[in-house]
């Protein structure tokens, strides 16, 4: 499976979530897919949904499920450490590691060679690490959920993206509904 | 009182509650300080990006962050500034340690000072700097400044404010 094909089978567990995607085509894929009040799209800043993600677990009680990529978490690796020692129990960080930097045309990432993430996520002091294939996502998602301890679930899928719209809703647009979407 | 204790005082006066910080020797004091109060969540970050990040997800959850750091991380943050803090139009209070300044030993912080207010201002930032001791007086208002407008606003703190730099 491509990471459009498992979002859209993942979201209708997404949907009654807060969740932040990462940027570029992931975030077009969530929006085209099953755009939501609840959903943070970014639209820059490559490497921090994870960060945003922690920020916004740490400052309420609601379930958190960050969407992010094996090269956006590659690009802020300091983000592990400061899960691994600050996540509390509803906060997900969701990694669709495809090898791959999608957004930019495929090009490989070291995850695709040697690099484990999921190693990288343990060594960082995360203690509730879950790997498992595109197939499985769906039951994982929703056990991370009901878990009620801050995961790191990486997803492993083929590389590949859907052909999106480019979101063009005003970022303050998106920013506004969700903090209505997190205070609701 | 203390210039940390007062520092603290005033972020908890403006209900600032998420502080996040890359270390400082200048800032040592106000980092102990924030880390010590019960009413502010202290998480420190490997990289200031990173620090913007936990910053605009804290606001969204409803906490008002701050983030200490120093002067060197305009560099490294431009485009968290401009992409994120700005493009979303959250505020963010910047308490910068301005390294490379009068009184500064160490040369290369230099080689960023003189960079410093041209990018602050390039990004269009609101920018005080804190020379003086009695220029603290000001960090209420500016603080109540930062969360009217939902801006990111840079305190530049040099080594003349702190009272020196390390053996100086």
């Amino acid at each position: 499976m491509i990471r459009s094909e498992i979002l859209r089978e993942i979201a209708p567990i997404l949907r009654d979530q807060l969740v932040v995607c990462n940027i570029g085509i992931p975030s077009q894929e969530l929006h085209a897919i099953d755009d939501q009040p609840s959903n943070f799209y970014m639209l820059g800043t490559m490497g921090l949904a994870s960060s945003i993600g922690l920020g916004l677990a740490l400052a309420q009680p609601k379930t958190v499920i960050v969407i992010d990529g094996d090269g956006s978490v590659l690009t802020n690796l300091g983000t592990l450490p400061t899960i691994g020692n600050n996540a509390p129990g509803n906060y997900i960080l969701m990694i669709i590691d495809n090898g791959s930097y999608g957004s930019t045309g495929d090009q490989p990432t070291y995850t695709g060679k040697k690099t484990d993430l999921a190693g990288m996520a343990r060594a960082a002091g995360c203690d509730n690490v879950v790997v498992v294939q595109d197939v499985d996502t769906g039951p994982a998602l929703q056990a991370a959920i009901e878990g009620g301890q801050a995961t790191v679930l990486v997803v492993k899928c083929d590389s590949g993206n859907a052909k999106m719209p480019v979101i063009t809703m005003d970022p303050v647009i998106i920013r506004d509904r969700f903090m209505k979407a997190v205070a609701s | 009182m203390s210039i940390d204790k007062k520092i603290v005082d005033d972020l908890v006066a403006n209900d600032v509650s998420f502080v996040t910080t890359v270390p400082c020797k200048q800032l040592a004091g106000v980092i102990d300080e924030v880390d010590r109060r019960e009413g502010i969540f202290h998480i420190p970050s490997n990289k200031e990006d990173e620090g913007m990040g936990l910053c605009a997800g804290a606001w969204m959850g409803g906490k008002r962050p701050a983030i200490i750091m120093q002067n060197t991380a305009i560099g490294v943050t431009i485009n968290t500034l401009a992409t994120l803090i700005q493009y979303y139009r959250m505020p963010l209070p910047m308490l910068i340690s301005y390294r490379g300044e009068l009184r500064e030993p160490v040369a290369c912080q230099v080689e960023m000072a003189v960079h410093t207010k041209a990018l602050l201002a390039q990004l269009n930032i609101p920018t005080y700097h804190f020379h003086r001791q009695s220029d603290v007086e000001e960090l209420d208002m500016i603080l109540k400044y930062t969360f009217m407008c939902s801006k990111p606003v840079a305190i530049l703190t040099d080594a003349n404010f702190w009272g020196g730099y390390g053996d100086q």
